[in-house]
């Protein structure tokens, strides 16, 4: 390998990447972890040995890992519909069926980016209202149950695989698959064998962002989640009591816990993406 | 790489120039006052921001609110955030920010003890009061569900527990059997929301059967339109919310305080559901939102205050909120085991 100098305009380009990206993320992150060290192993000890801490995190980690699952399927079959699945003209014009799916798909493709937009407290307002106390669906999951939680991270998280799968797919160019076909491949195999691993990547991609989201997620759960101990208090809830408690050290020790799981989460998906891709 | 230590050099420079700026002028008629509060005081603030800036002593003076879980403000005050005057919740807040060096160490040495704003416990009921709720007995009925916010992370939560607290004990005349009563009460909370307005929140949306709430926070929402009711208990506890200048303000700080503890500051609080503070006379106030507006405040029979029933905020943080040894820390822990 040869060693290549950087010319001006990449050094530039690098510095002010590096610097923006320091004062944004590393300083902030090596704080945390300082912090957190500053109250010494016996910190961490404490927060983790905790019952009320522990099981707020176990929660945490099931409802985030329940809801990437369900987002990597739905997502993904979400983005197939928006980009393939396209009404075929079969001689002619589509029918009126066709016509009206395409103006759905339209305003899904819109709708699907809210819960970005809308500030988490709101969607925990709207969410509280359809499933609460006075649900006009008869479902009273909030907030007392944890199935609330998982209403409120699926809304929160519900964008990250669509838009990350929507792009490849649009890029995918369907004359391999054609091809495939065309040479005695079944449907299935075509996409096991052809869509999959070309998608697979993103998939991955997207289910990382939906589980590292689903751990923080604190806005939505506010007014949705009753916030019992063991039952239905989630981490962030019990980070915000500690800092509120002045318990800065807990605090900072709870947040590099998360930090460690959501790394070691982004490890293992990166790891079972690779076999799968392998593996086909 | 020469061309990367410029890009750092650059940036640094920029950073130090934006920093750099915006130190404030020392002693001034005019300006902007900063007030930290609590988030209850973001409402019933604005009319007396508007008073105080027509006397003489606020005039040419802006009031600016920024309000949070007292918690909070007390954090972001003590992390450097512009503050002339803070009002918090709880007077550990307030002591806090004083140990810090923030606030002056005599903050508390006047007429109201360094008190600015007085309610009381009440309890918030669905419209009609379905479950016919009026005592604290009533609290720990099989089937009553109640909302009060986390006595973790509110400041409001703690006086709610307390008041909680002092009334079975009250009762029950010991501390085993107030113990035993909150046990109940534990078991029959159905949300422990973050802050005060998240309770209210929740319990408008259909959260519950009763809300431990101010007073004043029950008045004000039923003034914003929404539909509760209210019962004020027999047994309660005075709520008192402190306030201080903060060290190095303009001496307008000190008059925008003197002026909130006033009658004429006073009235505007007791208007959205604050009670009076103690020898402050602010005549007849009709108030929209209480049970009878011409007689807003009933005497509460058994009134105790956290320095006479509880010894001081101190000694009740130790015994009751300590974070791993305070009794209701613990029963709550236990609660929905």
């Amino acid at each position: 390998m040869s060693r290549r100098r950087l010319d001006r305009g990449a050094g530039l380009g690098l510095g002010a990447a590096m610097i923006w990206f320091s004062l944004l993320v590393l300083i902030p992150l090596a704080a945390i972890v300082v912090k957190a060290a500053g109250g010494g192993l016996a910190t961490f000890g404490h927060v983790l040995t905790e019952s009320e801490t522990r099981d707020a995190l176990l929660l945490t980690v099931k409802m985030s890992v329940l809801v990437t699952v369900v987002n990597v399927v739905l997502g993904t079959l979400i983005a197939w519909e928006l980009v393939r699945d396209r009404p075929r003209r079969v001689g002619g014009a589509a029918g009126v069926g066709e016509w009206l799916w395409g103006k759905v798909r339209v305003v899904v493709d819109l709708v699907i980016d809210i819960p970005f937009a809308l500030p988490t407290i709101v969607a925990g307002l709207v969410l509280l209202s359809l499933y609460g106390p006075h649900s006009p669906l008869g479902l009273h999951w909030a907030p007392t149950t944890q199935k609330a939680i998982l209403v409120a991270i699926a809304f929160v998280t519900l964008p990250f695989v669509v838009r990350t799968v929507q792009p490849v797919l649009e890029e995918l160019d369907t004359d391999v698959e054609d091809a495939a076909a065309s040479l005695g491949a079944a449907r299935f195999t075509v996409l096991r064998r052809i869509v999959l691993p070309a998608v697979l990547p993103a998939i991955f991609a997207g289910a990382s962002l939906s589980f590292a989201r689903g751990l923080s997620e604190y806005g939505s759960l506010v007014l949705l989640s009753s916030n019992s101990p063991h039952r239905t208090e989630t981490v962030s809830v019990r980070l915000f009591a500690f800092i509120e408690q002045s318990n800065t050290e807990s605090a900072a020790a709870l947040a590099t816990v998360l930090l460690v799981v959501a790394l070691l989460a982004i490890l293992v998906l990166d790891v079972v993406q690779r076999r799968v891709a392998r593996h086909g | 790489m020469k061309s990367i230590k410029v890009t750092a050099a650059l940036v640094a420079a920029g950073v130090l120039a934006l920093t750099g700026c915006g130190s404030n002028s020392g002693s001034s008629s005019s300006g902007t006052l900063n007030i930290v509060g609590f988030s209850v005081m973001e409402q019933a603030n604005q009319k007396v921001f508007a008073a105080f800036e027509k006397t003489a002593a606020g005039k040419g003076w802006q009031l600016q609110g920024s309000y949070g879980a007292s918690g909070t403000e007390r954090d972001a005050v003590l992390g450097g955030q512009a503050a002339d005057e803070v009002h918090l919740s709880l007077q550990p807040d307030v002591a806090k920010l004083a140990s810090a060096g923030k606030v002056a160490s005599n903050w508390a040495d006047n007429a109201t003890h360094g008190i600015c704003t007085d309610s009381v416990v009440v309890f918030g009921v669905q419209s009609g009061n379905p479950k016919n709720i009026q005592t604290w007995d009533d609290l720990l009925k099989p089937g009553v569900k109640i909302v009060t916010p986390d006595p973790g992370s509110s400041g409001s939560a703690k006086w709610n527990l307390l008041a909680a607290y002092g009334a079975y004990l009250k009762e029950t005349g010991s501390d085993a059997g107030a113990q035993a009563d909150m046990k109940k009460f534990m078991a029959n909370v159905v949300s422990w929301p973050s802050s005060g307005r998240d309770a209210t929140t929740a319990f408008e949306n259909g959260t519950g059967d009763v809300l431990l709430s101010y007073e004043n926070e029950v008045i004000l929402a039923r003034q914003s339109g929404q539909k509760l009711d209210y019962v004020d208990p027999s047994t309660s506890l005075l709520i008192e919310n402190p306030c201080a200048v903060v060290k190095g303000a303009p001496k307008a700080a000190d008059d925008f305080l003197a002026f909130q503890k006033s009658a004429a500051g006073q009235k505007l609080y007791v208007e959205t559901g604050f009670r009076a503070l103690p020898g402050v006379d602010v005549g007849q106030v009709s108030v929209k939102g209480a049970n009878d507006p011409s007689n807003p405040f009933p005497t509460i029979q058994n009134l105790q205050t956290i320095d006479k029933d509880f010894g001081g905020w101190d000694a009740a943080n130790t015994k009751y909120f300590d974070e791993t040894n305070g009794i209701l820390t613990k029963l709550k822990a236990d609660s929905s085991q």
